[in-house]
């Protein structure tokens, strides 16, 4: 073997907070709300005043066992806080409430869609993409190990040239899920997909937005590197402050670049956390080793156990949504969409059930996806708003369809109906009588409008019956001109071609 | 269980406390005496006895999803040494 290049494989596993979107924090009746004045959203319990008593929001319970059963994990019929102790001014108690011995769930799995096999190999190519659209690509399992609550800390700002850092606690007591995967990854593109997945779990089941760049989910990565074929794990190294996938996927390749370099020279990894500099391109130490022991865990005293049961968690069961990829296969089969609209419409839970509803109401799968496809994501990338946003009734568009197929209105002014749908609303088949946006259906008056085109250019109407196919379109415009655009255009170029027929 | 000075300064350490010699040698000794205390309990046959979840006998102690509490603010940084611009300023942590 001298000589010949050491083959290296990396290992990643991954530790995801996600904030949830409770109204209230995990332990006290003070608003969550982003985006309020500096500690204005405090009470003695998320400031940790002495002789304060946490009691726990029932909420996070149930959001956590619906991402947990999400997950395919067991659930701990016992559950139980314990204090982890540490000492930072992000964190008023000096401890934070979480769970070490009896987490909510545990021993779970989670299948990612990957791309294709000859895609496998771009490791840290710094392309955040979404992975394997549907159907194609492979799939993987990544097991999960546990998942728990606990608080979130308050935030720190540190002054530029001073020598003080301010603190405002809004943030502590904000309540997390914290999920702990198997190291089960085995490049960037593998993380990033778990990591979407469980965005999109978070957003289907409502529990938080779930967004990696707001920092409502936030990902710690697990790396160490082994020779190929070895059995044994590597020393890993735990890295922060990844904020994007681009980030993820980079501190991955930086990562894994410097710990073979260590290993090449004969060095060795140390076990330490380290802070990932998206600007830079590197990252640094922050701390070394912390065994569990360094946070002197100890259980709860304040807070009672939960006792979850069996009856409790079948209904939390029974509440789970439909979720992507279950919604996708049935849009392909039910629907007949192409996978790739399924992919597209399926990425939002509310864009889905728009897009369900108005199909099911319109009874025209393919054009509601159509509409969704063309329209809907037209208007929402230009105004640059998210799916959530659109509250228009599927019941309002559904009609604008129907009337749209029946020819009772152009494309054209169709579009128009729509942005108003989109803004207000709208009832369209009122709307487009109040607004004259109707297509001229009256027989008589599109033929007298056509006549009257032909007769009024008689020179052009001789070309034509020469075989100048060409001018037929400014015929058709001059119609269209001439009922200010209400006519169906198909309409008037089977009255046209009727009407040049006949006089022949 | 023999608590030497290692052990001490590690708990030390991770406490943030300065102990003198005098207090480092009666934490030693009362530390030692607590633990003897509690291994005391090895003595005890547990066989068939659930393990103990929780110290109090209550359980599902919850609150609704209802926000409850108004502005705290004022109160929150009445005992604060420093503050500026409703924060509380503390040492630089980095």
């Amino acid at each position: 073997m001298q000589g010949e290049e050491k083959q290296y494989e990396t290992v990643i596993g991954l530790e995801v907070h996600v904030e949830l979107s409770t109204k209230t924090k995990i332990f006290c009746g003070c608003s969550t709300r982003f985006g309020a004045p500096p500690n204005t959203q405090t009470c003695p319990v998320c400031t940790g005043m002495p002789g304060s008593l946490p009691v726990l929001n029932r909420q996070v319970v149930e959001y956590a066992l619906a991402l947990g059963l999400a997950l395919h994990c067991e659930v701990n019929r016992y559950c139980r806080f314990d204090r982890k102790n540490y000492f930072y001014p992000d964190n008023p108690q000096n401890y934070q409430i979480s769970q070490l011995y009896l987490p909510v769930c545990y021993d779970g799995e989670v299948e990612i869609a990957l791309a294709g096999e000859q895609e496998e190999k771009r490791e840290g190519n710094g392309n955040g993409a979404p992975a394997g659209a549907a159907g194609t690509g492979r799939k993987k399992k990544i097991r999960i190990h546990e998942l728990h609550m606990e608080e979130d800390a308050g935030k720190l700002v540190h002054e530029e040239n001073g020598d003080c850092s301010l603190v405002d606690y809004n943030r502590s007591g904000v309540p997390l899920i914290e999920i702990v995967s198997e190291p089960d990854m085995r490049n960037a593109e593998e993380a990033i997909a778990y990591l979407e997945k469980l965005c999109m779990l978070c957003r289907y089941l409502g529990i938080s937005d779930g967004k990696l760049q707001e920092g409502s989910l936030r990902a710690d990565v697990n790396l160490s590197v082994r020779e190929a074929g070895s059995g044994t794990l590597g020393t890993r190294t735990e890295m922060k402050n990844l904020n994007s996938f681009r980030a993820v996927s980079r501190a991955v390749a930086e990562e894994r670049r410097r710990q073979i370099a260590l290993l090449k020279e004969g060095k060795k990894v140390v076990q330490e956390t380290r802070r990932w500099d998206d600007t830079k391109g590197g990252s640094y130490p922050i701390r070394s080793k912390e065994d569990a022991e360094d946070y002197r865990y100890f259980p709860e005293p304040d807070v009672p156990p939960v006792v979850i049961s069996r009856e409790w968690t079948d209904e939390i069961r029974s509440r789970l949504p439909e979720f992507k990829e279950e919604k996708e296969e049935r849009y392909q089969k039910e629907f007949g969409l192409s996978a790739y609209d399924a992919g597209v419409l399926t990425q939002s839970r509310h864009l889905a059930e728009l897009f369900e509803k108005t199909a099911v109401l319109c009874g025209n799968p393919k054009k509601a996806a159509n509409w969704f496809m063309g329209e809907v994501l037209r208007l929402l990338k230009e105004r640059g708003r998210e799916p959530e946003e659109l509250w228009f009734s599927p019941e309002h568009l559904a009609a604008l369809i129907k009337a749209a197929e029946q020819g009772k209105i152009n494309q054209a002014n169709a579009q128009k109906v729509f942005a108003e749908i989109v803004e207000r609303d709208v009832e369209p088949l009122s709307y487009m009588k109040e607004q004259g946006l109707e297509t001229l259906s009256d027989e008589g008056a599109l033929r007298l409008a056509a006549e009257e085109v032909l007769a009024g250019n008689p020179g052009l109407v001789a070309e034509f019956r020469a075989g100048k196919e060409k001018v037929f379109g400014f015929f058709v415009g001059q119609v269209m001109k001439k009922t200010k655009g209400m006519a169906d255009p198909g309409k008037v170029n089977e009255l046209l071609r009727q009407l040049l027929g006949k006089t022949e | 269980m023999q608590i030497d000075d290692t052990i001490i300064e590690r708990m030390e350490f991770l406490a943030k406390l300065c102990l003198s010699e005098e207090e480092r040698e009666r934490a030693g000794k009362e530390i030692e005496k607590i633990l003897s205390y509690v291994e005391k309990l090895n003595e005890l046959d547990t066989d068939g006895v659930e393990p103990l979840v929780h110290i109090l006998p209550e359980e599902n102690v919850f609150r609704e999803d209802i926000v409850t509490n108004g502005d705290g603010r004022d109160a929150a940084l009445s005992g604060a040494p420093l503050q500026r611009d409703g924060q509380y300023v503390v040492p630089k942590t980095v």
